[in-house]
């Protein structure tokens, strides 16, 4: 099984890495920069797990509920 | 005979792979009279017999993931929860705070500072609670110096439960200037509340990101940390009186 979890920052909760670059981004040129937020992108590899534990492992290692939410997408 | 009498305090100091303040806890420790203070392997299962816990400051598992992710799943957290649901005292400090967090035995979490600094340098603090086994022989109001080491200590919960620890009077260290005062210009890392350090429902468990072992030696610059210590073997003291 392949999946993908995405992680990001709440929408409510201050992204100061995700500030600090779409300042650069403007430096760079790039106008009308409105917000940039940072997350993470985990590839999973697994085999013989169900989609329900990939959930568990999601919800309680790879994000932190208090200030991150997490998509799991099912590659194949 | 000293060596006959039982210890007035018995501490394990957890080490995780990528703790680097471990061995100062455990000097900082040793340096109260009759306090016995070990490190222990986070593979080890059992905190047995010990009165207090220590989980020290550093960058366990380098930090990868999120600070303190991957620490709350080793093998000595299990112990840490049961020790911390007994009413053993269990305090984090620094990366230590952050595990706790990310272990449900402390609410909220810490995140990346705000200016995006790692901050290291000396603070002010304010003592806010003193009914804690960890403040109880400072007095309330009292404005402790303890030096910062961190990228990520900017104190996050969300309302409903910042409102709960605020009203149960679970903040127990606040950042503020040198006459006290809590203000923004005394916050360095963008903490909600400029809050330092919290303890958890029970009083038991104290997370804090300023570092107390540094400052318990006029050699290193101060001795503001030694009250917090000081209080933990009282609270050991009386629980065995």
């Amino acid at each position: 099984m392949k999946a993908v979890v995405t992680v990001m920052p709440k929408p409510a909760i201050l992204d100061p890495a995700g500030v600090a670059t779409g300042r650069a981004m403007e430096h760079l040129g790039l106008k009308g920069v409105r917000s940039v937020r940072i997350g993470k992108s985990i590839e999973i590899e697994v085999d013989g797990a169900t989609e329900a534990q990939l959930h568990e492992i999601a919800h309680d290692l790879l994000s932190n509920p208090v200030v991150e939410d997490y998509k799991l997408q099912i590659i194949s | 005979m000293a060596a006959t009498l039982s210890p007035v305090m018995k501490a394990a100091v957890i080490q995780f792979p990528g703790s680097n303040c471990d061995t100062d806890c455990e000097a900082a420790l040793k340096s109260f009279p009759g306090v016995e203070a070990a490190i222990v392997w986070h593979k080890e299962t059992s905190l047995a017999g010990y009165d207090a816990i220590v989980l020290p400051g550093g960058f366990s598992y380098g930090d990868y993931l999120r600070c303190g992710s991957i620490a709350r799943f080793s093998p000595i957290m299990g112990a840490v929860r049961d020790a911390a649901n007994a009413g053993v005292l269990v305090i984090g400090i620094c990366n230590g705070f952050q595990i706790l967090c990310e272990a449900g035995l402390l609410p909220g979490t810490l995140q990346r500072n705000t200016g995006l600094l790692f901050r290291c340098e000396h603070r002010h603090l304010r003592v806010e609670n003193t009914a804690t086994p960890f403040t109880s022989v400072l007095h309330k109001g009292q404005v402790l110096d303890i030096p910062i080491a961190h990228g990520e200590g900017n104190y996050f919960a969300d309302p409903e439960t910042l409102r709960q620890i605020e009203e149960n009077g679970q903040v127990v260290l606040r950042y503020c200037d040198a006459s006290g005062n809590v203000t923004p210009e005394a916050n360095p890392n963008g903490s909600l509340g400029n809050i330092a350090g919290i303890c958890s429902h029970g009083r038991n468990v104290f997370g804090l990101m300023p570092h107390p072992e540094r400052v318990c030696d006029p050699l290193l610059g101060g001795t503001d940390g030694r009250g917090i210590f000081q209080s933990m073997i009282e609270a050991v003291q009386k629980a065995k009186a």
